[in-house]
């Protein structure tokens, strides 16, 4: 699994990464009550909007953490969003992307890494 | 440039609050607690079911007293609603002792300034006023009250001095009647004074969540063994900011600095009822002839309320689009209702738009999401009154 200081995180399996949101992230923004999330064939670059997570409090963008299509979504998030708090890293997964690029996966933060930087916010 | 901003304030329940786990943000000059432990979702149902403590010291308390007395406390008090009637749309001079009434400081254009409360103090000390204004507004607030006071009446703030917390719920008579023996008898909207194991409190049965409950001020110095006290019964649990907005709009009630500003009329935020009968018929407020003409049905915007019928929340800003997708209005507050488990909101829409049941839609992020106009309260008002 690999980091980015927007606190997403992307698994590669082959050419397919899942990507989601920190366990931090989803302690940051509290209960999510509302995801929004990315059609089925859409292309994303890197820093792209890829989903809104509305808390109650706020909405929060989630950026596409590298480039991709994307071939599925966790439609479970449109009727249970608390999996992304509850779950962030396993279950509250957002999108699966057809990575183009497998090297801009490696090239984002490994997990001694990020918890790293987390030690420095 | 834009001045750097002055530094945060801190109430004297800080340290409280950090140890309580509380997410401290910036909020009208001070640093207060977004959320504890729980999260907003929970503080939000624990308020609803027992009892919230909520520090609301960030805003303005302040006393009213005439400069010198008469020695008849009524003609005194006459005095002090001579000087704040001019300033507000509400009726000041019937206020009986010991009670409280929510009212609206105007400008000259009849828009609003802020939201506040006033009370008469009760007796035997009953020639003052006790005022409560929002936090963000308080400088204005003050110094506008402090120039129309001089020379009658004496001004003077307490909130650097004092603290204001607020318990919200059903277990809130329970919980402040075994600090303070004899709140119960309370109404709502309604002040006394009580005292027990050395701790003073100017006490009002009343609040912003739409729950029955009490707002206590405190002098700093008591503060801290009113709070420990009261966190230690286990009824009641410390609540944030983000579960305090959520309260308040399913109660329907509107924040000043959102769903109102000086744009915007008491009528136009649905707060007729804050405008004294007897100040409509005497013409003697500020902005008389705008807020006499909307009474007579010239308004071309007003408050309604909104469930949001799928999708995301509509926030602050969002528009608000009438069936042919022409743009009616705005959303002023609005946001996931725990209680209602769907988004609600507040916004403006032309008054032809205003009846319960009308379908409308809100725009959130370029996307038209159907809504129906509904009456506020969204979740009913469980006032005690006696």
């Amino acid at each position: 699994m690999r980091f980015t200081k927007d606190h997403e995180w992307v698994a590669l399996d082959g050419d397919v990464a899942t990507v989601g949101v920190t366990a931090y992230a989803a302690e940051q923004l509290g209960d999510v009550v509302f995801v929004e999330l990315p059609e089925v064939g859409k292309t994303m670059k890197p820093g792209d909007n890829m989903a809104v997570v509305e808390s109650v409090k706020a909405a929060s963008d989630v950026y596409a953490p590298i480039a991709g299509e994307v071939t599925q979504v966790n439609e479970t998030l449109t009727a249970n969003p608390e999996t992304v708090n509850e779950s962030p890293e396993q279950l509250g997964w957002f999108a699966k992307l057809k990575v183009a690029d497998q090297t801009q996966v490696e090239a984002l933060m490994d997990r001694p890494a990020y918890e790293a930087f987390l030690a420095t916010l | 440039m834009d001045q750097p901003a002055p530094p945060l304030k801190r109430t004297p329940l800080y340290a409280a609050h950090v140890a309580a786990g509380g997410r401290m943000v910036p909020f009208a000059g001070y640093e207060m607690p977004v959320q504890f432990k729980d999260g907003v979702l929970t503080e939000h149902r624990w308020t609803r079911e027992h009892a919230g403590a909520f520090d609301v010291s960030h805003m303005g308390p302040c006393f009213l007293r005439p400069a010198s007395s008469s020695g008849d406390l009524n003609a005194d008090f006459e005095v002090i609603a001579a000087i704040l009637e001019p300033l507000i749309s509400g009726d000041i001079a019937s206020l009986k002792p010991g009670q409280i009434r929510y009212t609206v400081l105007l400008n000259e254009d009849g828009g609003m300034l802020d939201d506040l409360m006033i009370a008469r103090f009760p007796e035997p000390h009953h020639n003052g006023a006790y005022i409560v204004v929002n936090g963000a507004t308080k400088e204005d607030d003050f110094q506008l009250i402090d120039k129309a006071a001089a020379p009658r009446a004496g001004f003077l703030r307490v909130d650097n001095d004092r603290a204001l917390i607020a318990v919200q719920g059903p277990d809130a008579e329970a919980v402040i009647s075994a600090i303070f023996p004899g709140v119960e008898a309370m109404s709502f909207m309604t002040l006394g004074l009580f005292s027990a194991e050395g701790v003073e409190a100017i006490v009002s049965r009343s609040g912003y969540t739409g729950e029955d409950g009490y707002e206590l001020l405190i002098r700093n110095e008591h503060v801290d063994a009113f709070y420990d006290r009261l966190l230690s019964d286990p009824r009641v649990k410390p609540i944030g900011l983000g579960a305090r907005d959520s309260l308040r709009l399913e109660a329907g009630l509107p924040l000043y600095g959102h769903d109102a500003d000086g744009s915007v009329s008491p009528i136009e935020a649905g707060l007729n009822f804050a405008v004294a009968k007897k100040r409509r018929e005497a013409g003697d407020l500020r902005g008389a002839a705008r807020i006499a003409k909307e009474l007579a049905g010239g308004l071309t915007r007003v408050r309604v309320g909104l469930r949001i019928l799928e999708g995301a929340p509509a926030r602050e800003g969002a528009e608000i689009a009438d069936l042919n997708g022409s743009i009616v209005g705005r959303v002023t507050s609005g946001g996931f209702s725990p209680s209602l488990g769907r988004p609600i909101a507040m916004g403006f829409v032309p008054p032809a738009l205003k009846a319960v049941g009308t379908r409308l839609n809100v725009i959130v992020r370029g996307k038209a999401h159907g809504a129906e106009v509904v009456a506020m309260p969204f979740v009913p008002h469980r006032y005690v009154r006696k």
